[in-house]
């Protein structure tokens, strides 16, 4: 029987894959925000919650230690953001004073509490780098619900989620409660973070948000787009991760999993054909500019209009490749024309100018 | 306290004092968290030197790890440049790989190495005097302070030295370049001085609390200046002060010393959070009433002015009319008129407010006429 047969295996993989899906989702809207650190600071953060739910009950039950850490994290970012209304302090320093101070809280009182022979049972420090072989069964249920939770959210809001994404101030004036947004996607963090520690650890949790996310934006600049291709590299790194880790020994679950999504991120960063590092090196070296703008393609026409006196003529679709040299994907910007009426073709794949279009183009025509 | 003890308090404030310095430059530069990727950057480093050379004390470490550590920063800095990634996503891509790679190398050599998971994450501040610095024979104290001393003391020199470029740098790069500053010059020293600071205090205080060091008293003095040098001061004061206090609650309720250091200088930013003057909540909430009261009395004299040579005066001016008209809730407004009475602005008569000269004066002044 291969060890991908055993049950204990299957709910850690099972694990992984939810919680890949999970932190690429909630890190897409955290990397649009540029708020990719925020999810450092409350995996940091959420430290001393567990260590005083623990305290305070006396439970080693998961779910209990997981409810600590959440008040811990929500009282983290609520005071991140009073302290940024009321100082003149930086963001990334009140980040740095909330995972450092409460890291600090959570350290101090779990070398306290260790001092107990009931503590050390509890195994608090497995919350550190995480311990994906603790995973049960209904841990699982947990991870599902937070992503149907996250699913909905986002389902509910999609409109919303956009347009604040994008152009924040233009959102406030159309009515869009932006302040609810944020206060969501903060929760959302949070509650990412609190399900991940678990497994991965509150040291690394922070990568497995950021890093699908920073890996699918390469690809993409689509959102709906990224946010699925961030929760597929957040399953297949965390997958991977996982299993390597199910399979050699001394290898820890969190570690593992981070690498996991670096290496995918850094594939990414490396080779994606529009965003990547060695495409664009290439397009360098063979004398490829950027993709064709449809702008410059319709003043393409109008100089040729101008040649045939102020006429529009029919002209096949080389002629526009030359006039462009390198620059790719033509065929994109000329139906980009077409679809604005501005350009139509004939039968044998001849391209016109259309009146509306001449008409456009020498209203964007730049005085010379 | 036995004189072990005094020596590692010595240990701790040196460190957390070396610490302070750029740190506080950092958070001037809105950078902090550059620190935290740098504390957790080095690991890497610090492992493989180790492996190399299989001496925890070698001075290889060091170099090892501060190379990381520049790796880490060149690399965030790039990736940001090249417009692919934002500073905050290039920041948290780069630092956890880092730090990842390192424990699992540590990890994948537990049983050849004497490093663990915990001391990378909470330092030995404890045990830290236990390592001596010997020189002919002579015991000279912990080696840590001696370390800890030399990095402080080559911040201060390189501090004293440029202080024109950190200073113009750390507020406005583009203004310092006009100047005909390096800033670029002063970004790269910063970092690297930031690094060496990092490595050297990673074994005393471990990857996180090194964060709370470098950030907390900077934060805590912008709090209390706006003046940069008097910044840097108090920042290492608080640092000092934090440590000791630390020291002290650690020592009191029997926990981690770095911990608790992170919790002391995280309560003094706390403290002065709420209580420092001018940015402290207290004082913001005592101006905000002020103001609030000022112009509440303000209100009442130009009201009093526009009614009280009026046919409607004996209306308008009587104190319970007044009251409503003006739609205060009236605790706030008898406290208004109790004070424009003790200002002498108003008196009473007959159950109605009249307006003396100097609150003619300031209704008048607030008509602008």
């Amino acid at each position: 029987m291969g060890w991908w047969m055993d049950p204990t295996v299957q709910v850690l993989a099972a694990g992984a894959c939810l919680m890949g899906a999970l932190a690429g989702t909630v890190g897409t809207l955290l990397l649009l925000r540029r708020q990719s650190l925020l999810g450092d600071a409350v995996s940091h953060a959420a430290l001393p919650g567990i260590v005083l739910a623990f305290w305070w009950t006396g439970s080693r039950e998961t779910p209990v230690l997981l409810a600590g850490a959440a008040a811990a994290g929500i009282l983290g970012t609520l005071w991140t953001s009073w302290l940024l209304q009321t100082t003149r302090l930086s963001e990334d320093t009140a980040l740095g004073l909330l995972l450092a101070v409460f890291f600090g809280l959570g350290i101090a009182l779990l070398s306290r509490v260790q001092q107990t022979a009931d503590a050390r049972q509890a195994g608090l420090d497995r919350f550190l780098f995480g311990q994906a072989a603790g995973m049960r069964p209904g841990d699982l249920a947990w991870m599902a619900g937070g992503l149907l939770s996250v699913g909905a959210l986002l389902g509910l809001f999609w409109k919303e989620w956009k347009q604040v994404l994008f152009d924040r101030e233009y959102a406030t004036t159309q009515g869009v409660p932006v302040r609810l947004l944020d206060l969501l996607l903060n929760g959302m963090a949070v509650g990412v973070v609190v399900l991940g520690i678990q497994s991965v650890g509150v040291v690394l949790m922070s990568a497995m948000l950021v890093a699908p996310a920073a890996g699918a934006r390469q690809w993409t600049d689509r959102f709906g787009g990224m946010m699925v291709l961030a929760a597929m590299f957040g399953v297949l790194g965390s997958l991977a991760g996982t299993l390597v880790s199910a399979a050699v020994e001394h290898v820890p679950t969190g570690p593992a999993s981070v690498i996991g999504v670096t290496c995918i991120a850094a594939a990414s960063l490396l080779l994606a054909p529009r965003h990547g590092i060695l495409p664009a090196w290439w397009r360098g070296r063979v004398g490829i500019r950027g993709p064709a703008s449809p702008e410059a393609l319709l003043q393409d026409f109008l100089a040729l209009a101008r040649a045939h006196g102020d006429r529009p003529a029919w002209h096949p679709r080389e002629v526009f490749r030359l006039m462009a040299p390198g620059e790719a994907r033509l065929e994109d910007a000329l139906r980009t024309l077409e679809n604005r009426g501005w350009v139509r073709r004939d039968s044998e794949g001849r391209l016109a100018l259309t009146e509306e279009g001449l008409r456009q183009a020498a209203e964007e025509e730049e005085p010379s | 306290m036995t004189w072990y003890r005094w020596e590692v308090l010595a240990v701790a404030t040196v460190t957390a004092a070396a610490c302070a310095l750029p740190g506080t430059l950092l958070v001037l530069r809105r950078n902090a968290l550059i620190a935290d990727a740098v504390s957790h950057s080095v690991l890497p480093g610090i492992v493989l030197a180790y492996l190399v050379v299989k001496d925890l004390a070698s001075p290889l470490l060091v170099a090892g790890a501060t190379v990381f550590g520049l790796l880490a920063v060149w690399l965030i800095e790039a990736l940001q440049r090249s417009g692919r990634l934002r500073q905050d996503a290039a920041t948290g891509l780069v630092f956890p790989a880092f730090f990842a790679l390192g424990v699992l190398l540590v990890a994948l050599q537990a049983g050849h190495v004497h490093l663990d998971t915990d001391a990378v994450l909470l330092g030995e501040l404890a045990f830290s005097a236990l390592d001596r610095l010997q020189v002919a024979g002579q015991d000279l104290g912990p080696r840590a302070f001696f370390v800890m001393a030399g990095v402080l003391a080559l911040q201060v020199v390189l501090i004293a030295t440029f202080f024109h470029e950190v200073q113009a740098s750390s507020f406005d790069a583009e203004f310092a370049k006009t100047l005909g500053l390096h800033p670029q010059v002063v970004h790269l020293g910063l970092m690297t001085l930031t690094a060496l600071t990092v490595v050297t205090a990673f074994d005393a205080v471990g990857s996180v609390l090194v964060v709370a060091l470098m950030i907390a008293p900077g934060a805590t003095a912008r709090l209390w200046s706006r003046s940069f040098p008097r910044m840097l001061i108090l920042a290492v004061a608080l640092a000092t002060g934090g440590s000791a206090l630390g020291f002290a609650l650690a020592w009191w309720s029997d926990s981690s010393l770095a911990g608790s250091m992170a919790v002391a200088v995280g309560g003094l930013f706390l403290l002065s959070w709420v209580l420092a003057p001018r940015e402290g909540l207290l004082s913001r909430l005592v101006a905000r009433r002020a103001r609030r009261r000022h112009f509440a009395l303000r209100t009442l004299c130009v009201h009093l002015l526009q009614h009280q040579d009026s046919p409607e005066a004996d209306m308008e001016c009587r104190e319970d009319h007044l009251l409503q008209h003006v739609a205060w809730d009236s605790p706030f407004a008898r406290e208004v008129v109790r004070s424009a009475l003790t200002r002498g602005l108003v008196r009473r008569l007959d159950g109605r407010l009249l307006l003396t000269d100097a609150g003619r004066t300031l209704a008048l002044d607030t008509l602008g006429q």
